[in-house]
């Protein structure tokens, strides 16, 4: 009896170390999760300034401006376009 | 003491050999018994009875309720360009009663917040619990305050709408308050699809404030959804430039320009002038946020003569090639006179159009009943609101054809005593583009164009009228600057004048209205100048040039092919190489 009594004790003491330890485990996990997720969303502003910083370089009256002032490009004359026609 | 050395023992004390009295160790015992269920009872009430305010209680400690934030959706054009997105700022605020700064920290933070120090000094002197600094800082800033580590300076997380198309888009877009909902345009008129819902959840906290564990979530957050519009960021900066461009050198009043698919009814471009930056609304004024293509009428004047013609000839009692007399330019209906701007003899209904005669179109009107020429207007959506769901939508003013005179019918018939807003006129000349269909129009991109339309007039009515309308920009008619070399376009002129107080004054609105390319219309624009006072008036001339500017570019954004010859062309096919010879740019 006694012996089955320590038997079990062991068996009890060894379990409760391991809630301990798997609580552990999960709230570590946790923590990495929650990090991650926390980058996910700061990744998503970052993508939206990016894409705002995109469209601002990218707006068009830039885009004439510099053409204009810094390439000297110009619309063609209507003489000047070439249309190319595909054969079917 | 020295006694107990000497071997007495305790036992014969005498002081312990006195009995004691029966009655107190029962005392005593009964006392500790006492004691002990009053300690019993009171743990079986906090266990039993009262448990749960203590398990709130407990919970307090470490559980936390966190917000968790959406974001409010983007609008983007129809290639996915990003035309508004909400990015986090903080909003800066401050416990006055905790914030007891020395001078040299205000000055600190003043600096920082680019704001006087006196400024400060007020906002902190307020004899309330809560007061913004500053709302809507970067980040960054935000970031450098905080490791001031000022007592009783607060930041919160916050979002700020930010358009980089600024001012090219500004009218369709409208903007957001500064809680992030929208107030105006399609930022108001989309609210409840951009609008995010955020969520909570209940987390645990340990000592150090870092979450270990999700308890529940008790709602979980809703991103805003993505807005596609049906603009073309291309498109409506071609029409944005060419509009500024025709109110400087008009010297006009205002002025609106839109586009629209014939083949879907999406809205490609709607630019007005004067406009507003959206990123930077302090100095705002009613006149500049007005969306005037859609929230304002005029009377249209000349644009409205096609549909005229193409009633006639649709009642059969005309052909293209019917001949009106219009000498000697002027007629007398009723007690009323009505005129033509320049004299003409005798025309066909096809140069009516051409010439823009207000005669013609009125001897054609008056032989139509007003029930039939009411119906037609109302199948082409005068009189009523488009149902955009844009805010501010106008129907414009079309009266019922009972109270109609004949006066009123000839003067309908080229545009005046009937007010339209543009997009209306925009939408109807879907009619011409579309062989006498129409299809609703929609601001947003459509995955698929509608499969039916609702038809007005009978296509062989639209293909000859739209011969007439290639006509008008042709040698001969009343805008030969609206050609566009490559394209055959075809539209109609506008010179309106203003009621001012009843009366019309000598204030004109200028509008053309074409399609293109004729033999398989694309594009629809409608351009509009308001009251232009640099010497030229007529919407040839001012109106004109803005459609061929913005039809050209907008054909060849979309990569419409060429249906007229350019002069002088140059094709090169597959095969032979003698194309481009000298033509180097």
């Amino acid at each position: 009896m006694a012996r089955l009594n320590g038997f079990l004790l062991m068996l009890v003491v060894a379990s409760s170390l391991g809630v301990v330890a798997s609580q552990h485990q999960a709230r570590k996990l946790y923590a990495a999760v929650e990090r991650e997720q926390q980058r996910s969303s700061q990744l998503e502003v970052e993508w939206g300034q990016l894409q705002l910083e995109q469209s601002t370089w990218a707006a068009h009256a830039r885009i004439e401006k510099l053409a204009r002032e810094k390439l000297a490009m110009r619309p063609p004359q209507s003489g000047q376009i070439i249309a190319i026609e595909e054969r079917p | 003491m020295t006694k107990a050395k000497k071997g007495v023992t305790f036992n014969h004390n005498p002081l312990l050999r006195s009995e004691l009295p029966a009655w107190r160790p029962r005392f005593v015992l009964l006392c500790l018994l006492g004691g002990s269920l009053a300690l019993i009872g009171r743990a079986a009430y906090l266990q039993g009875v009262n448990d749960q305010f203590l398990q709130a209680k407990g919970e307090s400690r470490y559980a936390r309720l966190l917000g968790v934030p959406a974001t409010r959706g983007k609008i983007t054009d129809r290639q996915g360009d990003v035309l508004a997105v909400s990015s986090p700022v903080k909003s800066l605020w401050a416990i006055p009663e905790d914030a007891r700064l020395n001078p040299a920290q205000t000055r600190q933070l003043a600096a920082l917040l680019e704001m006087d120090v006196n400024e400060v000094n007020q906002k902190l002197a307020v004899d309330k619990e809560f007061v913004y600094l500053k709302r809507q800082v970067s980040p960054e800033l935000a970031d450098r305050i905080a490791a001031l580590k000022l007592p009783g300076i607060h930041d919160q997380r916050e979002y700020r709408r930010f358009y980089p198309g600024g001012e090219v888009m500004a009218h369709v877009l409208g903007f957001t308050g500064v809680d992030d909902k929208g107030q105006e345009g399609i930022e108001l008129a989309y609210e409840s699809a951009l609008a995010g819902r955020p969520g909570s959840r209940r987390v645990v906290k340990d000592r150090r404030g870092n979450v270990v564990e999700d308890v529940q979530s008790i709602r979980p957050p809703q991103d805003g959804k993505e807005v596609a519009l049906a603009l073309d960021n291309k498109i409506q900066y071609l029409a944005h430039a060419a509009l500024k461009q025709a109110i400087t050198d008009n010297k006009a009043k205002a002025g609106g320009v839109v586009v629209l698919d014939a083949k879907t009814g999406e809205v490609l471009a709607l630019a007005n002038a004067p406009t507003f930056n959206p990123n930077n609304r302090v100095h705002l004024t009613g006149d500049q946020l007005r969306n005037r293509a859609l929230t304002d009428t005029y009377e249209p004047g000349s644009t409205m003569k096609p549909f005229t013609a193409a009633l006639a000839l649709e009642t059969g009692k005309f052909t293209s090639n019917t001949i009106i007399n219009c000498a000697p330019g002027r007629m007398t209906i009723g007690t009323a006179t009505i005129s033509d701007a320049h004299p003409h003899g005798a025309l066909s209904v096809a140069q009516v159009i051409q010439k823009s005669s207000n005669i013609g179109a009125a001897k054609m009107a008056l032989t139509f009943t007003p029930d039939v020429m009411w119906k037609m207007f109302d199948n082409l959506g005068f009189g009523s609101p488009l149902k955009l769901g844009f805010p501010g939508e106008v129907g414009g003013r079309l009266r019922p054809a009972k109270t109609w005179r004949p006066i009123e019918q000839a003067t309908m018939s080229y545009g005046h005593g009937i007010s339209v807003s543009l997009m209306q006129m925009a939408n109807a000349y879907q009619v011409f583009a579309r062989d006498g269909d129409m299809v609703p129009l929609s601001l947003s991109r459509l995955d698929a164009p509608p499969l039916h339309g609702t038809r007005v007039f009978s296509p062989q009515t639209a293909r000859e009228v739209r011969q007439m309308l290639e006509m008008v920009v042709q040698p001969g008619g009343t805008a030969t600057q609206a050609n566009i070399p490559g394209y055959r376009v075809g539209g109609k002129t506008g010179t309106a004048m203003k009621l001012v107080g009843g009366r019309y004054a000598l204030k004109y609105v200028a509008s053309f209205v074409g399609i293109a390319p004729i033999s398989d219309p694309r594009l629809i624009v409608a351009v509009m100048i308001d009251e232009p006072t640099a010497g030229k008036h007529y919407g040839g001339d001012v109106a004109g040039p803005v459609f061929a500017q913005v039809m050209g570019g907008a054909l060849r954004t979309l990569g419409v092919p060429a249906d007229a010859p350019l002069k002088p062309l140059q094709v090169a096919r597959q095969g032979t190489t003698s194309a481009a010879s000298g033509e180097s740019m």
